[in-house]
């Protein structure tokens, strides 16, 4: 069960030490390797990386032998004068999926980061920015008030914004750019919300505030602010102008890195914010209108995925799409007296988001070893790529599965936790969405295998060497994905039911088979390029009863990809982020 | 009229002012000088909230200043940062836009 959050704890549990160092060391590695330079910059990362990865590994198996939280309390001073941290189960999830990502994306580094003669320092720079990340996402997820969080969140984009530009390109560097400068615009709101809450409740600690917390113009003013400044840094529709082109434009580890761990810095933050700060303020309306961006990003999402032509950039739009996946669980938590409440929902969305950090790294690193075997990454120019990179299709196969939601996977436990909750609560609508969620990740990965397996005429020529620990660390990040579900999560996350019982039953072939189809029929209809089977005369009749629906539904996605390239012009997407702060705080001030 | 709501009102006249200029001017480098007046905006209503005390018995609340340094650090390097980046991609593609309209790939040599 989670532990109890409400109890003012102001005193340093005896394993507290371990927050400390989970948060030093990768801020000592970075500066080591500032001072020892160019040459031994390896080195030190990898003898960081194995160091931080077993302080997390005793965090994770303390905690559950602690009563409650663990807890230090930096220079024994005690809140609201004083800073805590604080690591509970939500936190020993997230920490426990970084350092796992983090390993296996430093594997794949070590084979895909060579320094060439355009930028001789890239790599010097991947490693100590990925041990920056490091650090600073192991201070959100253990920070234990709101100021500490703004500064871990700004290190966390101060560290992500160079990871975007590492090959120093014209078109990546703006990328960055404007990434940098809406991550800002959107951490200056949060600030914005932080003063006004400390000027009304005189402290930023976690347990403190929400004791104190009441529904007064000032909280809801702070918690509106907050709520759309966190959501413009995690590109929740409509706010996501930076991130198709930042997480694309990258290099494949930096890729993996953004997309599978950055984004879900601040997504964690919003948790902590309104799981555990403020569950009684937002009411009805308001997680309603939240979920309702995620189900837009979904659907935004997942159909420009389907009409990209670079494998990348299909992978990007569908992070834009998962995100969105995360949101669904806040209606879904919220109790009949309008209360979050830490239970199964906020159990499914966190499962979810590991479960999509994992996945996520897993393919970018996929397609990464594709690109670097072929020399590009055009969907319709992967035919025959299967037979000359067998084990980079398989990662992205099985990354693909776990994130469509087939058994065992976490995104499968993740999506029956929802959707019970959803029959419980009588919120059938979002049990529609979270079904429609699966049916569309379907869309795109089918789509992908379809042309990686499909044969080609000529015969395929890799103009790179294919790496084998490359794509073994993609493998086992996927293989970790699509096992998550198997993980015991009691001590850490609310999960009531043993999901294993049902592995091998009609409802694992149902839940494999209504995606799989599902997808097979949207990657037809929404997909502009030509498919692999259209030109094959046994399809001939099911191509002509489908070309109408196929028109309609192409008009559609040229539909959606004009609306999108609006939102993503400056002014549409600031200004769409302050009408969300206020709808936010209307909808807000309404249900109190 | 009380000081402190006259530094809460230009507080606020700065916030506004700031995400005014943030979303409407094209050029990069505005937006970066309006993130930092809309940064003087936080911090100057960071420092009415310590001067309101919300310490009980203090005159003055001393954390919203500590809280208002680091956060000037933070928008320093924000600032830096952002520069930097507007510096190579100034080098790099010959000219420095937001627009996600087809760049130049290879710089100009008379662009600078």
């Amino acid at each position: 069960m989670l532990p109890p959050a409400t109890v003012p704890d102001a005193v340093t549990t005896s394993c507290g030490f371990l927050l400390v160092l989970s948060i030093a060391v990768p801020v000592a590695g970075v500066l080591l390797a500032f001072v020892l330079g160019d040459r031994w910059v390896r080195l030190v990362a990898f003898t960081i990386i194995p160091i931080v990865l077993a302080i997390v590994a005793a965090t994770v198996l303390v905690l559950p032998q602690s009563k409650g939280p663990l807890v230090y309390l930096l220079g024994a001073w005690t809140p609201p004068l004083g800073v805590a941290l604080r690591a509970d189960g939500l936190s020993a999830v997230m920490l426990a999926a970084t350092a796992v990502v983090i390993s296996a994306v430093s594997v794949f580094a070590v084979a895909d980061f060579r320094p060439t003669a355009a930028e001789p320092r890239a790599p010097f720079a991947f490693w100590i920015l990925l041990l920056a990340i490091w650090g600073a996402l192991n201070t959100i997820f253990v920070g234990g008030d709101l100021f500490t969080l703004y500064v871990a969140l700004e290190l966390l984009t101060f560290a992500a914004v160079p990871l975007v530009s590492l090959d120093g390109r014209p078109e990546t560097l703006q990328a960055a750019l404007r990434y940098l400068l809406f991550a800002l615009l959107g951490s200056v709101l949060y600030l914005l919300g932080a003063a006004l809450l400390y000027g009304r409740y005189g402290t930023l600690d976690i347990v403190l505030l929400s004791s104190r917390i009441g529904a007064e113009p000032a909280s809801l003013v702070a918690a509106a602010l907050m709520t759309s400044g966190l959501l413009a840094k995690t590109a929740l529709f409509p706010l996501h102008l930076w991130l198709p082109p930042a997480h694309a434009g990258a290099p494949a580890a930096a890729s993996a890195i953004l997309s599978g761990l950055v984004v879900k810095g601040s997504f964690f933050i919003i948790v902590r914010l309104w799981f555990q700060v403020m569950p009684g303020l937002l009411g009805f309306a308001a997680t309603q209108l939240l979920a309702a961006l995620g189900a837009a990003a979904i659907v935004f999402g997942s159909v420009l995925a389907l009409r990209q032509e670079r494998l990348k950039l299909l992978i990007a739009y569908s992070t834009l799409a998962q995100i969105g996946y995360l949101f669904l669980m806040f209606p879904l938590a919220l109790d009949a007296s309008g209360y979050l409440e830490s239970g199964e929902a906020l159990a499914g969305g966190l499962l979810q988001a590991a479960s999509h950090a994992t996945a996520k790294a897993a393919m970018f690193m996929a397609a990464g070893s594709i690109y670097a075997g072929l020399g590009h990454d055009r969907i319709t120019g992967l035919h025959g790529v299967a037979r000359v990179l067998p084990l980079s299709v398989l990662a992205f196969a099985v990354a693909g599965i776990a994130l469509m939601g087939v058994q065992p996977s976490g995104a499968s436990l993740a999506k029956d936790l929802l959707l019970q909750v959803a029959t419980e609560t009588g919120q059938w609508w979002w049990a529609v969405v979270l079904q429609a969620g699966g049916i569309f990740t379907a869309a795109y990965v089918v789509l992908v295998l379809a042309h990686a397996l499909a044969s080609s005429d000529k015969s395929v020529t890799l103009i790179g060497p294919a790496s084998r620990p490359r794509d073994i660390a993609a493998l086992i990040l996927a293989l970790c994905s699509l096992l998550l579900g198997l993980v015991p999560w009691e001590p850490f996350l609310p999960v009531p039911y043993d999901s294993t019982s049902s592995l091998f039953g009609p409802g694992t072939l149902f839940k494999l088979l209504l995606p799989v189809l599902g997808g097979v029929v949207l990657a037809i209809l929404l997909s502009p390029w030509p498919h692999p089977l259209a030109s094959s005369a046994r399809w001939k009749v099911a191509t002509r009863v489908l070309d109408p629906f196929r028109r309609i539904s192409l008009a559609f996605g040229s539909l959606v990809e004009r609306g999108n390239s609006v939102l993503c012009e400056w002014p549409a997407a600031s200004i769409s982020l302050l009408v969300l702060a206020l709808l936010f705080g209307a909808l807000m001030l309404v249900a109190t | 009229m009380s000081g402190t709501t006259v530094f809460g009102l230009c507080a606020a006249a700065a916030v506004g002012l700031g995400l005014y200029g943030l979303i409407t001017n094209p050029q990069p480098l505005r937006k970066i000088i309006a993130f930092n007046l809309l940064g003087s905006g936080v911090f100057l209503l960071f420092g009415v909230v310590g001067r309101r005390g919300a310490a009980a018995g203090l005159g003055n609340d001393p954390v919203p200043q500590a809280l208002v340094i680091t956060g000037v650090v933070v928008a320093f390097s924000a600032t830096a940062l952002a520069i930097a980046l507007l510096l190579r991609l100034f080098k790099a593609a010959g000219s420095a836009t937001l627009s996600s309209a087809p760049m130049r790939a290879d710089p100009d040599p008379s662009g600078d």
